[in-house]
């Protein structure tokens, strides 16, 4: 069994990728960590995915097999090396991984990036599953020589986080060197009219590259990756990538176009297939982007009328659209389409399957978790919080509630910066911007830069618990070990930030609130750009961080509720009823099975209820 | 769920069907052959993908097509998490369906009920009593439903269900930790055609070793509240 991500990873590995960059980010987080494992291939977490890209062109400019992976808004990050690569192309196979999640299980929009590929004009392979994954893996890299173009590979949560059975096969070296160029050794090779993207230049690649359009889209008409299965003519369905299984799933008996090259299309056969059926239905998750060229190219179907644009189909999605398509047109969903009865309300499908009214249980900041003490400072002094990508978000729940934005990595320093210039100056006083270490290098640095440079007084909290936490624990250059365990420069955050400029920088240790409390109001006050380094590990990333658990001291509790505003699921609140009627007090407990012993809560109670253990109580147990 | 089985793959050893079926000797055994769905559910940090990367490899080993279904990131934070498991001759789509799935496995009681809707009615409910309270409970505003009112709301869909007391998994098995293979443990007494040292290979094979003897326990422990499981 393998995952549609390692899968890949075992494609590009089994085609003789020399070098694989990324920058983590679900779903696509597992394809490098799975290459990482291969002392064969160069593994590295890139800073970002513009970096990313731009190596993996580099090498395969120089001759390499190359692939960068990212999750979809990764992909905005490098779209700008990516849009010109389609001009210059590349010696060696380039393969860009986009990772899209629909439904956003952890993401904070849903762009379908099947448009990069009509805009930057490349091939786009995607997959249906793990097996395929590898299949497509090793294909792009033939298909990216061949037409001396990068190739966008596609997956979807659905795709990258299953998981099935899959083959492996050898690893095979590649023979260097497109078709239009003979095989050669390794090395750069001077070609400045191909690779030096200067407009005199570029005017001559642009013709280059649409000529390569019209071959791949003569390549689509008759490729492995798109194929007609006929089956019952009432209904003809246009799919690819997950909802291909979805469809295959509640809807056996329908004819399948399967577009496994997603762009470009095959023209011709769209129209054969078009012709061979009595109903046209295009099933794509998100955007209607075969359906739109569809209609443009005269080929009359349906697709968006039923199927929703917006999150996950999943097998009730397909099944429901099928369903409403299927009753407009007044075709029955019997034994030929394969719907043995169960659409029709009959079976299993007639019991409930809403979901319930119960309390929700959305991601929390872990036990432990050093944003915890920080965020608790941010909220308590009531400042607005302009928040970044990574686990730290999460304090937009309450208790914490401390969150006021969150647009895209690295844009808490920058959207301070616009708060401080468009609502005044003063606004720096109340104002904060906040995001993890990693987050900071990825793209937090350039708009420390732009805050020293044009004169903002904007707070910065760097959050550094050491790692790339929320997707899984990645090193990142400031961790002092590569991807592939390697150790490494660790970047010196605090020499950073000063030698951009930023004079007040300091370090705290968000366990202790006072001290960071004090911290941040100290920068606040600091008229000019401020750096403060709120440091300790992820709680999960070593066990020895744990301490023995707290516990409340029943009778010295009052049940004032000021631990519960940390947020923390350790903490449970236990109903005590009282003499007078309907009346009940909380009382504070402490989940021993998940308490790590932090200590947050130990400052917070007034009343020194809160305990550790193994330590008696001292007179400043409660101090705050 | 059999409604996949369109094209048979002729590479793998196809499944038996009901007709020759082996008479599977666990008492009051629960249609076992309609095992194929299964949704294992959770809080993250659980536990809940080893459960179902246990199950697939069970699956695999006795010859099936077996689909998975994984949440990564942000919800294994705490959240609310589930996996799917998906076995037949061919299994087309990772996720389960909703009210189609054949056994509910939840290593806490609140997200038993939450995920209840994907159970076909009849279906296994096999779940953990441990109560986790979410976040939007302490913060206040939510109640967490009692645990007997959310047990009959679990019997009043489901065929057959079995509860595994996290105290009584910790005297039998020394840690709460093996939830997740208590309810493997639970559920193999519903599936059928899977001889014992099948689940124990696959085991021994995916927890680590020091953890091996008490995941044992507590495997034997769900076994044995599936067998004695009223129908």
């Amino acid at each position: 069994m393998m995952s549609g991500n390692e899968a890949i990873a075992r494609g590009a590995y089994e085609a003789g990728v020399k070098v694989a960059t990324a920058y983590p980010g679900t779903p696509s987080t597992e394809i490098l960590e799975a290459l990482a494992r291969h002392s064969e291939v160069h593994a590295e977490w890139s800073p970002n995915e513009k970096v990313a890209l731009e190596v993996a062109l580099g090498a395969a400019q120089a001759g390499a097999r190359s692939m960068a992976s990212m999750k979809h808004v990764g992909v905005n990050v490098a779209a700008d090396p990516l849009l010109t690569a389609s001009y210059t192309g590349a010696r060696a196979g380039l393969v860009v991984v986009t990772a899209d999640d629909p439904g956003m299980f952890s993401s904070q929009n849903e762009q379908d990036n099947r448009h990069y590929a009509r805009m930057a004009k490349l091939p786009c392979l995607e997959p249906a599953d793990p097996a395929e994954a590898r299949l497509y893996a090793m294909a792009a890299f033939d298909l990216a020589e061949r037409f001396d173009t990068p190739v966008l590979l596609r997956t979807t949560t659905r795709i990258s986080h299953a998981r099935a059975p899959v083959e492996a096969g050898p690893r095979r070296e590649p023979a260097l060197g497109s078709a239009q160029e003979p095989a050669h050794e390794p090395g750069f090779v001077k070609d400045p009219k191909k690779f030096v993207m200067v407009p005199a230049h570029a005017r001559g690649r642009h013709p280059v590259v649409e000529a390569r359009q019209e071959r791949l889209a003569e390549l689509a008409e008759d490729c492995p990756w798109n194929r007609i299965e006929w089956r019952d003519r009432r209904l003809g369905v246009i799919t690819g990538g997950a909802s291909y299984r979805y469809v295959r799933e509640v809807c056996p008996g329908a004819s399948v176009l399967k577009l496994g090259l997603a762009w470009p299309l095959p023209r011709r056969l769209v129209e054969q297939f078009a012709a061979g059926v009595e109903r046209l239905l295009v099933v794509e998750e998100l955007d209607p982007f075969w359906e739109v060229e569809l209609r443009a190219a005269g080929i009359p179907c349906m697709g968006k009328k039923y199927f929703p644009i917006t999150g996950e189909l999943g097998p009730d999605g397909v099944a429901a659209g099928l369903a409403r398509a299927l009753a407009d047109w007044g075709v029955p969903w019997d034994e030929g389409l394969g719907g043995r009865g169960v659409e029709s309300g009959a079976g299993p499908s007639a019991a409930p399957t809403a979901a319930p009214a119960i309390p929700a249980r959305p991601p929390v900041l872990c036990p432990g978790c050093p944003h915890r003490g920080t965020f608790y400072v941010l909220s308590k002094l009531k400042l607005t919080v302009m928040c970044d990508i990574g686990c730290y978000t999460l304090a937009v729940q309450p208790p914490l509630a401390a969150v006021d934005t969150c647009t895209c990595m690295g844009a808490s320093i920058t959207q301070a910066m616009g708060v401080e210039l468009g609502a005044g100056r003063e606004a720096s006083r109340r104002t904060v911007a906040a995001l993890g270490d990693s987050t900071f290098i990825h793209s937090g640095i350039t708009g420390l830069i732009e805050v020293v440079y044009n004169g903002g007084a904007v707070t910065v909290v760097i959050c550094d618990n050491g790692t790339t936490a929320m997707t899984g624990h990645q090193q990142h250059p400031g961790t002092g070990r590569t991807a592939q365990g390697a150790i490494a420069p660790a970047l010196d955050l605090e020499a950073l930030c000063r030698a951009v400029g930023v004079r007040d920088v300091r370090v705290t240790d968000p366990y202790d609130l006072a001290a960071t409390e004090a911290g941040v109001r100290a920068a606040l006050a600091h008229d000019g750009p401020s750096v403060v380094i709120a440091r300790r590990p992820c709680i999960l990333l070593d066990r020895r961080l744990v301490r023995p658990a707290l516990a409340v001291t029943a009778d010295l509790c009052n049940g004032c509720g000021t631990c519960g505003r940390l947020g923390c699921p350790a903490i449970e609140r236990e109903a005590e009823p009282m003499a007078e009627a309907k009346a009940e007090r909380w009382r504070a407990r402490i989940n021993t099975g998940l308490c790590v012993g932090c200590g947050i809560c130990r400052q917070v109670c007034r009343r020194g209820a809160i305990t550790a253990p193994t330590a008696p109580p001292t007179a400043s147990g409660g101090g705050d | 769920m059999t409604d996949v089985a369109m094209e048979p793959k002729s590479d793998v050893n196809v499944e038996p069907k009901s007709d020759v079926e082996p008479k599977s000797d666990v008492k009051n055994a629960f249609e076992p052959h309609d095992i194929n769905d299964v949704l294992v559910v959770g809080v993250g940090g659980q536990g809940v993908l080893l459960a179902t990367d246990i199950l697939a490899d069970v699956f695999l080993a006795v010859g099936s097509d077996v689909r998975k279904s994984e949440v990564h990131g942000m919800a294994q934070r705490g959240g609310s998490v589930e996996s799917h498991v998906r076995r037949g001759p061919v299994v087309h789509s990772p996720l389960i369906r909703r009210g189609r799935a054949d056994a509910l496995l939840s290593m806490e009681v609140l997200e038993a009920l939450r995920y209840l809707h994907w159970l076909r009615p009849g279906g296994v409910v096999l779940t953990s009593l441990q109560r986790i309270v979410p976040a939007s409970v302490v913060a206040g505003g939510a109640a967490y439903p009692d645990t007997d009112g959310i047990i009959a709301q679990l019997r009043a869909r489901a065929g057959r269900c079995a509860f595994i007391d996290p105290d009584a998994l910790v005297a039998a098995a020394g840690d709460v930790r093996t939830m997740n293979v208590g309810l493997i443990g639970a559920l193999s007494a519903f599936v059928a055609g899977v001889p014992a040292a099948i689940w124990e290979q696959v085991m021994a094979a995916r927890v680590p070793a020091r953890a091996l003897d008490a995941n044992r326990r507590a495997f034997a422990l769900g076994r044995h509240l599936a067998e004695d499981a009223p129908a």
